[in-house]
């Protein structure tokens, strides 16, 4: 066992609609669509046109910028359409999938290393399955990076038990971890929680304690092996361990997913059991009665908008159903607020620490300049300056947020900050866009 | 129309909360916004202000040497502060009206505080006139030159209150704490006298009252200021519910003390009432001390913004109070001057704590 670390800040956003650990499996649908726009600054090429006939596995499309980069197809079958938007934006690629599926092969070599792994990922057109940090983007094949991440825990509000995942595939999830001890060389580093410790074949692990977001991948290498200026880190996610994994063991792409449907608009939830691209119409029909709300694929302060007849992204392992909070409130300001939920103690709520609440999606206030401060600091669980650093992207300093530490951090490290702040400054969208900025800049 | 549509917003969200919902990033926002804050500070104001109308009748019979009811004193103290408080929220909301239709910004909520901050630190002779004047005068050249609330670099109020007492002497210094408005068949006793204990102490620290009346307030000063423990209620308040920084607090307090112990040890020892000599503890209860503590410095637009910088800020703050109250009879409240001045330090207390912490990321890297 390695370190264990105790982590103070943060705060555990208590939320009605947790999923309860039974697997309710998706029938499949005919067509099955995938997204480009689900990857992060991304320009796809597609590989394929209507009417080509592929396996799952085979490629969809590649990154205009590195044409190594390939993305899978889930199922065997035929593309009948490509979706386009505007300046002819693929949007969507969708496929007819067959009966049973077919698979393509990929040879697996019988003993890896840090080469012979890169290829058979690549080949297999799944090296999105890594994130680079900085920037959370998808990394470079010839790079190496300093150390592989891994956290087995979500403590994002309502997010999947990753340990019930992970005792559901074992096996798959061992495999990858050992394939990423290998190409790492010896440097996987594992975060476990303390409360609910997951058992590890391959790595150095960590163990975590405190509120979210100890369980994001970011807290956890700024506590463990930190990202200095210049530096590369891999992560993984668990699910995408598990397609690893899976891959390593059967030669085959398994596009198969647990997601959490959770969230207070739904009736009974529970996990579920979908393949990526599937359209997921038919469970959230019958699972969600409202009319009114907020369908988010992800927890609620990272996942993007989604809707009824969306299909499953290539990331998703959380579907959440929030009310809307589209209307107004008779001087709500002035009320007591037994109901509404703030980290500050300015609503009496805050005298019931366990109770959990149903959110709806009103921003409670309108946008304003900096007012408040030291706020963000009881969210952020870094040795970073929340405040001086967004004020360095508003400003667009490069050096300035390069020594402030931007390269630690992604959107989801920051959203608690975006979700009190009470000047309600979009920190996320903040934060991406001076990302992006060192992305072509830096 | 569209000009006037920052004003529909004000009265809009002042009556409700918006409808409006996330559109990306989080889709679930903490329910505290700035309304939520300045109706936090609101509250925290309130012991202050019942207080203070109460004093200033208890003063006013007091003077007279005539017995009165609680409730007579409250009622006179409440006819004689409410006016002031009205015209202070009526004339500066009417500038931040007219400024918000023209320059086309919200409305911020900062003046809800600053307009009830502003009559607690006047006497409560003030013409209504000057506290027009001082409302205005905070308005525009204290916030709306920078661009409205979060961009001002100095407390608001206390600029108002700073302006009047450089601009009108006459009415905000001297002998003026408390109403003499006549009595029929009354004058004022003979024994009366105006000063208050910040103006005793530099003369003759012996002269001033008992810690414990000045920690009630039972003494003459501005309408909100003279009570420590109503300053320490609303102070609790803030803490409690997160929106005052007790590092600020908490920090401006022990720098008013240790340098009030350091001016007892570096004390004449042959001038055995020179105000040097007062009792630390006493710095923290005579005249705005507390008060300047809990609701100005705390100000956190004007304060320093970061955690270690917020010490170090609270710290001068409390310090140079102590030592202006006592070399500069001229300005005898020190805390005023005290904390504009390190408001304008306050970015650079800032940007040396952010440079350190730059330099210790540097030293990891």
């Amino acid at each position: 066992m390695g370190k264990s670390i105790r982590l103070k800040k943060g705060y555990n956003i208590k939320l009605i609609g947790e999923a309860s650990k039974e697997i309710l499996e998706i029938p499949a649908t005919e067509i099955f669509a995938v997204k480009p726009t689900d990857y992060l600054s991304l320009t796809p090429k597609l590989v394929v046109k209507e009417g080509t006939e592929i396996l799952a596995g085979d490629s969809l499309f590649f990154d205009k910028q590195r044409p190594e980069i390939n993305f899978p197809s889930p199922v065997s079958g035929e593309v009948v359409e490509i979706v386009r938007g505007a300046k002819r934006k693929v949007l969507e690629i969708r496929i007819l999938a067959d009966k049973t599926i077919k698979y393509a092969k990929v040879k697996v070599p019988a003993t890896l290393d840090a080469e012979n792994i890169k290829e058979t990922v690549l080949g297999a057109n799944l090296w999105s399955l890594f994130k680079q940090r900085p920037y959370g983007i998808i990394p470079n094949s010839v790079d190496t990076p300093k150390a592989i991440f891994v956290s087995t825990f979500d403590t994002a509000p309502l997010a999947p038990d990753l340990s019930f995942v992970i005792s559901l595939n074992k096996d798959a999830f061992d495999k990858g971890l050992a394939v990423l001890d290998v190409l790492s060389g010896g440097n996987l580093e594992v975060g476990v929680s303390s409360s609910n410790p997951v058992t590890v074949s391959s790595g150095n692990t960590s163990e975590f304690s405190g509120p979210h977001p100890a369980g994001n991948v970011g807290i956890q290498i700024h506590h463990v092996n930190p990202i200095k200026s210049g530096e590369k880190v891999w992560t993984m996610g668990v699910q995408d361990v598990i397609v690893l994994g899976d891959l390593f063991n059967t030669g085959e792409y398994h596009a198969e997913r647990i997601v959490a449907l959770t969230g207070s608009q739904v009736n009974a939830p529970v996990y579920i059991k979908v393949k990526v691209g599937q359209s997921l119409t038919g469970v959230l029909s019958e699972k969600v009665s409202g009319d009114n709300v907020r369908y988010i694929q992800g927890n609620v302060l990272t996942g993007k908008v989604s809707h009824k007849e969306d299909t499953l992204s290539f990331h998703t392992s959380q579907i959440t159903v929030i009310p809307e909070g589209n209307y107004s409130e008779f001087l709500g300001w002035t009320l007591p607020g037994l109901n509404k939920l703030s980290l500050s103690r300015t609503f009496f709520s805050w005298l019931m620490p366990n109770k959990k609440y149903d959110i709806d999606t009103n921003t409670h206030g309108e946008r304003r300049p900096y007012v408040v401060s030291g706020q963000y600091e009881k969210v952020l669980p870094m040795n970073i300056m929340p405040v001086q650093l967004m004020k360095s992207i508003m400003a667009n300093d490069i050096e300035r947020m390069e020594s402030l530490g931007i390269y630690e951090v992604v959107e989801e490290d920051m959203a608690l900050c975006e979700f009190v702040c009470t000047s309600k400054i979009e920190v996320q969208k903040v934060l991406r866009e001076g990302l992006d900025l060192m992305l072509t800049e830096g | 129309m569209e000009k006037w549509h920052p004003a529909f917003e004000a009265f809009e969200t002042l009556l409700f909360v918006p409808d409006e919902t996330t559109k990306n990033g989080v889709h679930i926002k903490d329910a505290m916004d700035m309304k939520r804050t300045m109706m936090t500070v609101i509250i925290a104001l309130i012991p202050c202000l019942l207080f203070g109308m109460w004093n200033v009748g208890h003063q006013h019979y007091l003077a007279f040497g005539m017995e009165a009811s609680f409730l007579d004193k409250f009622f006179f103290g409440s006819l004689k502060v409410l006016p002031i408080v009205v015209v202070s929220y009526a004339v500066g909301l009417g500038v931040e009206f007219i400024f918000s239709i023209w320059q086309g910004h919200a409305i911020s909520e900062g003046y809800l505080v600053t307009g009830l901050l502003i009559p607690l630190t006047l006497p409560v002779t003030v013409p209504l006139w000057m506290v027009a004047m001082g409302a205005i005068f905070c308005t525009l050249l204290g916030k709306e030159i920078f661009g409205g609330t979060g961009y001002n670099f100095m407390n608001p109020a206390l600029l108002a209150r700073a302006f009047m007492f450089f601009a009108f002497p006459a009415f905000l210094s001297g002998e003026i704490w408390t109403d003499l408005s006549p009595e029929v068949g009354q004058t004022v006793l003979d024994a009366f006298s105006g000063a208050t204990n910040l103006v005793a102490f530099d003369a003759d620290y012996t002269q001033i009252q008992s810690a414990k009346d000045m920690f009630l307030g039972y003494e003459q000063g501005s309408i909100g200021e003279t009570s420590v423990l109503a300053c320490l209620i609303g102070g609790i308040y803030l803490i409690l519910t997160g929106v005052g920084s007790w590092r600020i607090m908490v920090s401006v307090f022990a720098g008013g003390l240790l340098m009030g112990l350091l001016m007892n040890v570096l004390a004449p020892a042959n001038v055995l009432t020179h105000a040097m000599h007062m009792p630390a503890v006493n710095h923290l209860l005579i005249g705005s001390f507390a008060f300047g503590a809990i609701f100005m410095a705390t100000d956190p637009v004007t304060a320093s913004h970061t955690q270690r910088g917020k010490i170090i800020y609270g710290l001068l703050i409390g310090a140079f109070t102590v030592i202006l109250r006592v070399f500069n009879p001229a300005y005898p409240e020190g805390m005023m001057l005290s904390i504009l001045l390190f408001n304008v330090f306050a970015p650079l207390i800032d940007h040396m704590v952010v440079e350190s912490h730059i330099k210790k990321r540097l030293k990891h890297a």
